[in-house]
């Protein structure tokens, strides 16, 4: 890192200064701070904020994960305006399905790699599915891939598998474990705002039943990502609020392994005449949240969603994590909807795209443990 | 301190680098300081928070070229079946829609066509001047390898070339074919092509005669940091002498399709490049983004590196599209990414001069 009047220097909106000084001392950003760094134009002075950060926890580090995704269901009950999924396929929406255990096996062993170290299944909230299905769902996934950590189930859907399990959520939890889930992804928090809750996903987990089912999950022994999808209607308060919260959590529970932002595409979904974030806002949360979030250990941003293009550059600007290879996602974009997005990458392309930017590659497994070639 | 550390800081404070500090900064990863410095360097010549763009459409009027670049995929040798040259109607045909598209200027490129004589230009330019120069369609046209291969055959010398094309209705002449301006490179790249001292040498002579152009820098096919940055530095002198270039644009190479093939550079390569190139082209008014090779979202990131300039509309676009690389972009994007980033978007000519709303 250059000395500190180069980096005092190179941030040109004096309102980040003081927070530079607050960032070389390591202490924590106030909300004050935050809405100042969500409202600057000084993108590059935000992004050499976050860096600073990103280097003392991680070094020249970038993270990796060969992982593959599974999308069970796309029924679901919760009709968030913002989600392809619940667009009705009379609207142009997708047809409905339910995979089978057996044809969850036939997509994990398409790919035929024993190299993947995360699968990562999300899925609708749908009410017709027993308690038995998601215990023999991840069964099926242990059987198959022994070797790798099963990331399964939104705080979300693990509020509906506590529904229909007719069990107390601990008990659910505790039996979840046992069949083989380690960690359970961050969907499903959207914003931690009542406001934007009520607009556009009042059917869904309230903030402050996601936060209590997030430290249910804590208490259980489990590991807990965290995301926000961003770039709709919320407000630079609302961003700085969500951030917040999860930081108390987590100062808590110190479960949370990673937050990712998650860049919202309104093509295809019922708000598509909102025109979505710009790289710019991309980059912006990735800073944001890794200066805001300073117990999180890791920022991940997402390529599927960021582009592999801004997702590298987001490298520079607070992210440590370039996720991973992914297969089958279809949540935000079925095959071929849009043209020319490609839904997977290779490890070489990875590779590659982390060592341009003088990072070390380091391979993890879903719990960022790493994997020795 | 680093020696990149310490060429940073001269750039901060506005000292012109030397090759040496220019090659130390190449040493830097830290993607922000880098464009801290060159926003800084486009402010020194861009301070208001305005980015310009132009409507315009890019037309190619031939694909046949006999100089075969192993990184291009658009070309098609002399006799080939899918060879094209498009007609003098053609051509009307697509400036007549970028006018109705309130478009001004024409992006005319072809390749070097053996039948393509400096007559067949000059009817082309004077039919397009003659039905449109009313509505001020400004003609950006032929790299200098065009030009120098068109004197060529047509046995004129490089000035008189230069003189009846322009009387023809040549406005400006676009940067491309410079690739990258070390023999090094274009022996690899194109060994055919233009040589770095006459690609130099057209320019020279078009800024002598009052033809302002663009420069352009394609990098990540075969190129180190020390062949980027003599092309820098080569571009550079040539405009403290005579101070004829209107904009640089740096672009990466598009592997796909072409013989060359390879990896292509990534978004931190670009933005890296960029940025270095803005801190170094320290006599360069205007620098703009590569929506095309980039896209919408690296494009707008590029604002914070030093360009400050979003190019053309466009159109159509058959060059890196041959190559796999396709975006599109219409002018309620292009202003809609421009406002995002904090500035006010605004139409201009070929030569900068800015336009009121139209």
């Amino acid at each position: 890192m250059p000395q500190n009047k180069l980096l005092e220097e190179s941030i040109s909106d004096p309102a980040l200064r003081p927070i530079l000084d607050r960032v070389l001392a390591g202490e924590r950003l106030s909300r004050e701070d935050g809405l100042t760094l969500a409202r600057t134009r000084d993108l590059s002075g935000l992004g050499t904020l976050a860096h600073i950060v990103r280097r003392r926890l991680h070094g020249n580090r970038t993270y990796y994960v060969r992982n593959q995704h599974i999308n069970y269901t796309n029924v679901c009950c919760k009709h968030c305006l913002f989600c392809y999924f619940a667009k009705n396929p009379k609207d142009g929406g997708p047809e409905p399905y339910v995979l089978s255990p057996a044809q969850v096996r036939k997509a994990l062993l398409r790919y035929g790699d024993d190299h993947v170290r995360e699968i990562h299944i999300v899925g609708g909230v749908n009410p017709r599915l027993p308690f038995d299905y998601y215990l023999e769902l991840l069964a099926t996934v242990k059987a198959v891939r022994p070797a790798a950590c099963i990331k399964a189930f939104t705080a979300v859907e693990i509020a509906q598998i506590a529904e229909c399990a007719g069990k107390p959520l601990p008990d659910v939890l505790s039996e979840l474990r046992q069949a083989g889930l380690e960690a359970v992804p961050g969907g499903g928090a959207e914003v931690l705002s009542e406001r934007v809750h009520d607009e556009l996903y009042p059917r869904k987990l309230t903030p402050n039943e996601w936060l209590a089912v997030s430290r249910a999950i804590a208490d259980a022994g489990l590991a807990q990502y965290a995301t926000m999808l961003y770039g709709h209607i919320e407000t630079d308060e609302e961003r700085v609020e969500h951030l917040i919260r999860l930081r108390a959590l987590q100062d808590a529970t110190r479960h949370f392994l990673a937050f990712t932002p998650l860049s919202f595409h309104p093509q295809g979904t019922y708000l598509d005449h909102l025109p979505g974030p710009t790289g710019q806002d991309d980059l912006r949360m990735i800073a944001l949240a890794r200066l805001m979030l300073d117990n999180f250990p890791h920022i991940k941003t997402f390529w599927v969603m960021n582009s592999s293009a801004v997702s590298q550059v987001a490298l520079c600007y607070g992210a440590d994590d370039l996720d991973g290879t992914i297969e089958e996602y279809q949540i935000t974009f079925e095959e071929g909807r849009f043209g020319e997005r490609r839904q997977y990458m290779t490890r070489d392309e990875l590779l590659r795209l982390i060592r341009e930017t003088g990072h070390v590659p380091v391979e993890r497994d879903g719990l960022y443990r790493e994997v020795q070639a | 301190m680093t020696a990149w550390a310490h060429a940073l800081a001269k750039a901060l404070n506005g000292e012109r680098l030397s090759a040496g500090d220019a090659l130390a900064l190449s040493q830097c990863n830290d993607l922000t300081l880098l464009g801290a410095a060159a926003h800084r360097m486009r402010l020194r010549h861009n301070p208001e928070p305005v980015v310009t763009y132009i409507v315009g459409r890019n037309i190619n009027y031939t694909n046949v070229c006999w100089v075969r670049c192993r990184f291009c995929a658009f070309y098609r040798v002399p006799g080939s079946p899918e060879g094209y040259v498009l007609s003098v109607e053609e051509v009307l045909r697509k400036v007549g829609e970028m006018v109705a598209h309130g478009g001004i200027e024409i992006l005319l490129q072809g390749g070097l066509n053996p039948r393509l004589r400096i007559e067949w230009f000059e009817e082309l330019f004077g039919a397009i001047k003659s039905q449109y120069g009313k509505d001020g369609v400004i003609l950006h046209a032929l790299s200098p390898a065009e030009i120098l291969y068109i004197a060529h055959i047509s046995k004129l010398p490089l000035t008189e070339c230069l003189l009846r094309l322009r009387a023809a209705g040549l406005d400006s002449i676009p940067g491309g074919g410079a690739e990258v301006l070390t023999d090094r490179v274009r022996q690899q790249i194109a060994p055919l092509k233009t040589t770095a001292d006459e690609w130099i040498g057209c320019m020279r002579e078009a800024h002598r005669l009052g033809i302002r152009t663009t420069a352009t820098l394609m990098f990540g096919s075969v190129d180190t940091w020390e062949d980027r940055i003599e092309h820098l530095l080569r571009i550079r002198a040539l405009q403290d002498e005579t101070h004829g270039f209107t904009a640089f644009i740096p672009w990466s190479f598009q592997p796909d399709g072409t013989d060359l093939g390879g990896p292509k550079a990534g978004s931190f390569d670009y933005l890296k490049t960029l940025a270095i190139s803005r801190i170094v082209l320290d006599n360069v008014p205007h620098f703009q983004v590569s929506w095309v090779t980039q896209g919408p979202r690296i494009a707008q990131i590029a604002l914070t590196y030093g360009a400050d300039d979003f190019g053309s509309t466009m159109m159509e676009e058959n060059v890196v599209s041959s190559a796999g690389c396709v975006f599109a972009l219409g002018v309620e994007e292009i202003e809609r990414l421009i406002r995002a980033a904090g500035y006010e978007p605004c139409r201009r000519t070929t030569q900068y001069t800015r336009l009121g709303r139209g």
